[in-house]
């Protein structure tokens, strides 16, 4: 779960993280009371989950309240990448000396913490990895022990940091470590760190993302998530215990397991990509499929427009197909779905299912005995449709 | 002999009296599997399907000697589960939970480095020896035995092959789930090791998906020190960057992760990447 910029700055802030910071607006004339309220200088900036929010032009400063207002208008409601601006944040502009790069992020592969540095901050920093790696500094972490003084001072000399700046970063390191652990953080990173006027560290911009296995023990940070960024289905989804992320194409998928599920996405596009036709979805229905599930997860895939034929493919390891099955002509009866559906039992009672499937005699729902033969005919039913 | 699992192993499962660790229990004992005990804190001296239940792993290893374990703990508590077993010096865990923290695994795993336990998952199938029992969740009536070693981080994706391999007439020696998680106890390279050294293995299917970067690292292991062919399958070519595939470790992170940068390391060590994983068999078969 990710975090928006105000939420990532207060959170920094309670780590005794110098994160200045205005308030969020909603209106136009909200921010124009705020800029008020900060006098002088003030920077617009849209609370938005993704990046490139600059470039979009989700940032913008304003020299008087009116200007705040104006520019504030122009921002919410902004369309950047997929997703629209509903909140933007007022805070007091800073003039920058110095830019500098501070995360801390899990490494897969060494199973441990990762703080990284670079002095050239502001940017995004996998345009740094890519184009100067060196320019990175990595300085893994115990997480038994926690960030120590000693690799807080080898990162400031690596990354050439002034020595009268080091007492104020070594807060600031120790502060983002804190909350990185405490928060059970996934990514916990300041971007841009500056030197500002005054020759103070401050955090000009922040993102956290929190492990969505740990939020069962933050209440408090689960309780923060933002719920316009989640379609409607997605949210549908998510309360029902079912995996479904939507993408673009148009055979809707339903399986049971995450790496089968993605390999019946693989499948359709291998079958279906020089006719302009894919996977309209990912959805893991988990283990045990049940009817009043199987109708929920239908009904989500079906809700999605693009949707011009399902594809059903069920592994049955412990669970039975015969009972899958069953499920699908209960949810079948009870959806009443117009789009022609493909379904595949593969294991467990495989044959007894096929042949409830079969005796259901419904026109639009069609039996597959193979992954291959039950993409192809998903394929030729969305190609039909089209 | 297969690997990992063999007629000496002697299981335990924590989590014994729960609705998951109960059920799986009764199917690998019916499999034939040795299942010598289980753990509940609070029941010990108790029988759950006919076998003894002790407080802790310690007493289950004082008592009945236990030497390997299979997790049903909930998360919440999954971590304190493993630290246990390595604690009472179970040479092999088996994690099945889904949905551990990753600062909790991160933690097991230093403790893990410092000892002589090998940890398999957390969020995998678990193992599966055809013939000799399973640790787990895999059913057991799809595998055959054989001479193909199937290594993979998937759940059903693995069975589905497994199907295949049986189907096809090609048996299997042992089947490992590694799991799906961003941070697991045992590698695609330390299970290619062991079929590499493991007399009764001739070939290894290798199932993988978007993420991390274990398949490369999988790829330049073969490239370097496997002589036994090995035929793999890549999960999410279409799966779009920066989006979680259900499993917490399934996603392409910026440029890392892609199935096209996995499947193009593994062809280049020479192994046989399947387009389809019904392919699989054929591939072996044929190579």
């Amino acid at each position: 779960m990710d975090l928006h910029e105000h939420q990532s700055k207060a959170l920094f802030q309670q780590y005794g993280i110098p994160a200045p910071m205005g308030k969020v607006a909603t209106t136009p004339e909200e921010a124009e009371a705020i800029a008020a309220e900060i006098g002088g200088k003030v920077v617009i900036k849209a609370q938005v989950l993704t990046g490139g929010r600059g470039k979009a032009g989700g940032v913008k400063v304003a020299g008087t309240p009116a200007e705040a207002k104006e520019k504030a208008a122009a921002i919410l409601g902004m369309p950047i990448k997929h997703l629209t601006v509903h909140k933007v944040l007022v805070d007091p502009a800073s003039t920058i000396v110095k830019e500098i790069y501070l995360g801390i992020t899990n490494d897969r592969k060494a199973g441990k913490p990762v703080l990284i540095a670079s002095s050239e901050g502001g940017m995004d920093i996998e345009q740094v990895a890519h184009e100067k790696p060196e320019a990175l500094i990595r300085e893994y972490i115990d997480p038994v022990y926690g960030l120590q003084g000693f690799q807080i001072t080898s990162v400031a000399n690596a990354m050439n940091l002034p020595k009268e700046h080091w007492k104020a970063f070594g807060v600031i390191a120790r502060g983002l470590y804190a909350c990185y652990s405490a928060s059970d953080a996934t990514l916990a990173e300041i971007n841009p760190l500056i030197i500002n006027g005054d020759n103070q560290l401050v955090a000009l911009d922040g993102k956290v993302s929190i492990d969505d296995n740990a939020l069962f023990r933050h209440p408090d940070l689960a309780e923060q998530r933002d719920l316009t960024v989640e379609a409607p289905a997605e949210a549908e989804a998510r309360l029902a215990d079912i995996s479904y992320v939507k993408l673009g194409g148009q055979i809707g998928c339903m399986v049971n397991g995450a790496g089968l599920a993605m390999t019946t996405m693989d499948m359709t596009q291998l079958y279906g990509k020089d006719k302009g036709i894919g996977p309209a979805n990912f959805l893991d229905i988990g283990g045990g499929a049940k009817a009043d599930k199987v109708a929920k997860a239908l009904n989500i895939i079906l809700s999605d427009p693009n949707v011009k034929s399902v594809l059903i493919n069920i592994f049955g390891g412990i669970t039975r197909c015969d009972e899958v099955a069953r499920g699908m002509i209960e949810a079948y009866n009870e959806v009443k779905p117009i789009v022609p559906i493909v379904i595949r039992l593969q294991g467990t009672n495989a044959k007894e299912g096929r042949e409830i499937i079969q005796a259901a005699n419904i026109p639009t729902l069609t039996a597959a005995a193979t992954l291959t033969e039950a993409a192809q005919k998903a394929v030729a039913a969305a190609e039909g449709a089209l | 002999m297969a690997i990992l699992l063999t007629k000496d192993t002697r299981i335990i499962v924590q989590g014994i009296t729960g609705r998951e660790g109960g059920f799986h229990t009764q199917q690998m004992i019916a499999y034939g599997s040795n299942v010598v005990g289980g753990v509940t804190p609070g029941k010990g001296g108790e029988w759950a399907h006919g076998v003894p239940v002790y407080d802790t792993v310690r007493e289950a290893v004082k008592q009945a000697d236990a030497n390997a374990s299979v997790i049903f703990v909930p998360p919440p508590l999954a971590a304190e589960a493993i630290l246990e077993a390595i604690d009472a010096k179970i040479g092999l865990i088996i994690c099945i939970t889904e949905g551990i923290p990753i600062r909790d695994m991160m933690r097991v795993n230093v403790k893990l480095r410092q000892s002589s336990s090998r940890l398999i998952g957390p969020n995998c199938p678990g193992l599966l020896t055809p013939g000799i029992g399973k640790m787990g969740i895999m059913p057991g009536y799809i595998a055959k035995p054989g001479r193909v070693g199937v290594v993979s981080k998937s759940g059903t994706l693995t069975y589905e092959v497994v199907n295949a391999l049986t189907e096809a007439g090609m048996g299997q020696s042992t089947c490992v789930g590694i799991g799906g998680d961003p941070v697991i106890g045992t590698s695609f390279v330390d299970v290619l090791e062991m079929f590499e050294n493991d007399p009764e293995t001739e070939m290894v299917a290798l199932l993988g998906e978007i993420g991390g970067r274990a398949e490369i690292d999988a790829a330049e292991y073969i490239a370097k020190h496997m002589t036994k062919p090995v035929a793999a399958f890549i999960a999410g070519r279409s799966a779009p960057p920066n989006t979680r595939m259900g499993h917490a470790g399934a996603i392409v992170d910026g440029n890392e992760g892609s199935a096209d940068q996995k499947i193009e390391a593994l062809r280049q060590a020479g192994v046989l990447v399947a387009n389809n994983p019904e392919e699989i068999p054929d591939l072996l078969a044929n190579r």
